[in-house]
């Protein structure tokens, strides 16, 4: 069993607020992981400080056995690749669908394009019609595949996964889950997957880590959700919210 | 119980370069002194018919109705400063994100008092005053304090009480909520639609609750309507949302990932042709 991801003590500093503290986490190849919380607990931190997106002041990541330094490298982005919550922020809007796929593998010098942009089309389940679309045309859902496309079309080995369906509709978010159990499936694919709903959470990943003002709360395996096997109250009273609103509470 | 609210075969179409869009296309329901919910997805008209009864509508859509009443108001035919007298005064709305529909430029108290002197001939200092009694009544801890914050300077939280306390505080008859903790986290969420649900029980507005979520909107309201593509394709109690019959509120029910099922992989909407007829 070997391991993907792998942080320690973790630390996210910005200007005097830490956002981090800390946190150490061990992704096995392969798994999938969830982190949980609510705004302002880290958790997206977390997959950025992974990235290279968000300043590291302490503590170390890993990922397949490589210590990882102040900038990622070419390589590091063929094999990690992102996900964000947003799909109308995230695609450039005056570029095609057909040049976004282009650009990541123009950077890394893939060759076959033409070959590569069709298949990872087909794979999210968009048609070749939309290859030549902007983002302005398509829907929330399909700008997710689209973003999705273009984190797999480099055939990374994990995908990070901000809120990935948090701004779709319900029906379309639940078309989205399956494309990413899917690819998952098929690549075998190491997830880390941040979101705010427990559902989710549950649904998508074997694991996971409960967040709250940038620190870990408790470890579970998903299983332990639904059987209310948690330890800490912080869980206990995200868990009675996430089942909606009882009047006279 | 006599309906407050009476709306018959709303339609509302925006011109576009290709043609008319239709987002409302024939809506008929009447709302009493009770929670009434709205629910769909993204473009199913929902947000557009609780814009329609409070009149903001934009101004090059066409808006048309057999009737739209409010208290027998025939909300088509008044003049515009009327339906200003009405909007904050007996009728009022509470937006998605107080990011962006709290004055930015202007602190939640004077926000508050605004909306209050616009409605009612108070003293500058009798009006600070129900607005503190406001801010204190969505059970917000210092009010005095938050009186005098900038929207920026508050959480999400806060500052969708702040706008509850703003709406509240002429004393609507008929509150519309457009997805009113969407932006929000799930346990601030609760608090919020708890202060939300004593107020309305309280002072006895009809409540309008647009949302997205089918699931929320079942454990809050009493009657549900569910729209799809501009019409209103079942109107259940929200009790017996588990007897849904059409193929889409059952769909949309069940497309959610729940704790303790698993389901791999979750069922997806087969959108049907004849749900749009």
């Amino acid at each position: 069993m070997t391991v993907a991801l792998s942080i320690d003590k973790l630390r996210v500093v910005y200007d005097e607020f830490v956002a981090l503290k800390d946190v150490s986490l061990a992704v096995r190849q392969g798994e999938s992981f969830g982190l949980v919380g609510e705004s302002g607990s880290g958790k997206s931190t977390l997959l950025r400080a992974v990235a290279g997106l968000a300043p590291v002041s302490a503590g170390s990541i890993d990922v397949n056995g490589q210590r990882l330094g102040k900038t990622r490298d070419k390589a590091f982005y063929s094999q990690v690749q992102m996900v964000f919550q947003d799909p109308y922020g995230s695609l450039h809007p005056r570029q095609t669908v057909d040049r976004l796929l282009l650009e990541p593998l123009a950077i890394h010098g893939f060759g076959d394009t033409e070959k590569r942009i069709q298949r990872a089309l087909d794979e999210v389940g968009l048609g070749s019609s939309f290859r030549f679309r902007y983002s302005h045309q398509l829907s929330g859902g399909q700008r997710q595949r689209v973003a999705i496309a273009r984190a797999l079309i480099l055939e990374p080995s994990i995908l990070l996964l901000d809120e990935p369906t948090s701004a779709l509709d319900a029906s379309v978010q639940a078309e989205v889950l399956n494309l990413l159990e899917q690819v998952r499936r098929d690549r075998k694919l190491t997830f880390v997957m941040v979101s705010h709903d427990l559902g989710v959470i549950t649904h998508m990943c074997e694991r996971l880590m409960v967040m709250q003002g940038g620190e870990e709360v408790e470890r579970l395996e998903a299983g332990d959700l639904a059987t209310r096997n948690v330890a800490r109250d912080y869980t206990r009273n995200l868990l009675v919210a996430s089942e909606g609103f009882v009047r006279g509470a | 119980m006599s309906a407050m609210l009476n709306v018959e075969d709303l339609r509302v179409e925006f011109p576009t370069r290709t043609g008319m869009v239709q987002a409302v296309r024939g809506v008929t329901f009447s709302l009493g002194q009770e929670r009434l919910g709205i629910v769909g997805e993204s473009g199913s008209g929902k947000s557009q018919t609780g814009r329609a009864i409070m009149g903001l509508t934009p101004q090059h859509a066409h808006i048309s109705a057999k009737r739209l009443e409010f208290s027998g108001i025939d909300l088509l035919k008044v003049s515009q400063a009327q339906r200003r007298d009405l909007r904050g005064n007996r009728v009022a709305m509470i937006l998605q994100d107080p990011k962006y529909s709290l004055d930015p430029v202007m602190t939640i108290g004077r926000q508050i008092v605004e909306t209050l002197r616009t409605h009612e001939k108070v003293s500058k200092a009798e009006a600070r005053e129900k607005a503190l009694d406001m801010l204190a009544a969505v059970q917000i801890r210092d009010p005095a304090r938050v009186f005098g914050l900038y929207p920026h300077e508050v959480s999400g939280g806060m500052g969708q009480r702040a706008m509850i306390a703003m709406m509240l505080i002429a004393g609507p008859e008929l509150l519309i909520a457009d997805e009113p903790t969407s932006a929000l986290d799930v346990t601030v969420q609760l608090d919020i639609l708890r202060i939300l649900d004593s107020l309305v029980i309280e002072r006895g507005m009809g409540l309008i609750f647009i949302s997205h979520d089918l699931r929320l909107v079942s454990t809050f309201c009493d009657r549900v309507i569910v729209m799809y593509a501009g019409k209103i394709v079942e109107e259940l109690k929200a009790s017996e949302l588990s007897q849904a019959k059409h193929p889409y509120t059952q769909g949309l029910l069940n497309c959610m990932p729940r704790i303790g099922a698993d389901r791999h992989p979750l069922p997806v909407l087969d959108r049907k042709p004849e749900w749009l007829l």
